[in-house]
């Protein structure tokens, strides 16, 4: 079965990487690693600026790749600071998409649930559409989904980890619980195998940063990321087999050389 | 009056409104967005956002993220 575009808001997007745009050695080898993994969505943030122009720089790289982009509300803790970063990054990305982040945890960056939903519940209020970054709780994602989210972030794992997928029987509980929701896996992913392993269970997209700013080289790491993501999707589709107890032939025993039918 | 922008005390003359006071400190015409007292203000009103001694402005403009 052909894997088909996801397509969110009716903008299809032209690969099920997501890739964060923070932390790269320099500004060239970020746009050398979107070169080569052409990602189908980028993430950005706000901050502070002093007049020098820095963000308007920024901003021209990335609006030249004409690759749709994900804010980020990074680094809020309250529901009232994630809603008013959401505005301000509507206004200055010209996209009602929002990358939900309200940390409760400082030291696993761990989402804070209750305000995630708080928030939530304005920003889709405010005709935001919501990508919460959340953990792999069940409870919580029914409670998104009544809020009006049709995408779910969880983690795979804390945010720079690169643990992986730290917990794939939730991950994959998830899944089966919202078959029509798109579900990405957002953070701790450390190498291809863990983003194909996301894949391979039916996810939609992985969104990654790290571990490819951080790579030895990051932009062969990007590719490296995208062909593993796309691996993982055609797996899934093309149905994997179940595992089985017991050793099983792949070559047919039947007239192989010096064959017994009693053994 | 006291004008705390992006975490810094500044001087000004009051009165003043938005758009006056970026325009003071070089942000006119460039891409930012901007809160006041934690709250959101929309380009278009700058002009009508009249500010208090103790205000707290932040500017925030495009960044690399995650």
């Amino acid at each position: 079965m052909p894997s088909q575009p996801l397509v969110i808001d009716d903008t299809i997007l032209a690969s099920r990487l997501f890739l964060g745009t923070a932390g790269y050695p320099s500004p060239d080898v970020l746009r050398r690693a979107i070169e080569v993994s052409k990602p189908g969505l980028i993430t950005v943030s706000l901050r502070r600026e002093n007049a020098a122009g820095k963000g308007q720089k920024f901003w021209d790289i990335l609006k030249g790749f004409n690759i749709p982009v994900l804010p980020n509300t990074a680094g809020c803790h309250s529901a009232d600071e994630a809603i008013t970063t959401a505005e301000m990054a509507r206004e200055v990305f010209e996209t009602n998409w929002i990358k939900l982040e309200v940390i409760g945890d400082d030291y696993t960056l761990q989402p804070e649930p209750f305000l995630l939903l708080e928030a939530t519940k304005r920003l889709v209020s405010k005709n935001f559409k919501v990508f919460p970054y959340m953990t792999d709780d069940i409870v919580l994602a029914e409670k998104l989904v009544d809020l009006g989210c049709d995408i779910l972030m969880p983690w795979g794992a804390p945010i720079g980890s690169g643990r992986g997928l730290n917990n794939p029987f939730a991950l994959q509980t998830m899944r089966e619980r919202f078959p029509d929701k798109t579900l990405v896996v957002d953070a701790g992913i450390g190498a291809p195998s863990h983003a194909s392993a996301a894949m391979e269970m039916g996810f939609d997209a992985v969104l990654l940063n790290t571990a490819v700013a951080k790579a030895g080289d990051p932009a062969a790491m990007a590719g490296a990321f995208a062909g593993a993501i796309q691996a993982g999707r055609e797996a899934y589709l093309s149905g994997i087999i179940a595992p089985q107890e017991k050793a099983a032939t792949s070559t047919p025993m039947i007239d192989k050389p010096f064959w017994h039918q009693n053994g | 009056m006291i004008l705390i922008i992006n975490g810094v005390k500044k001087s000004f003359t009051a009165p003043l409104d938005l758009k006056a006071a970026l325009e003071q400190e070089g942000y006119d015409g460039m891409l930012v967005a901007v809160a006041v007292g934690g709250t959101f203000v929309a380009k278009g009103n700058y002009g009508s956002t009249k500010l208090n001694d103790g205000d707290e402005i932040e500017i925030v403009a495009p960044m690399q993220g995650g």
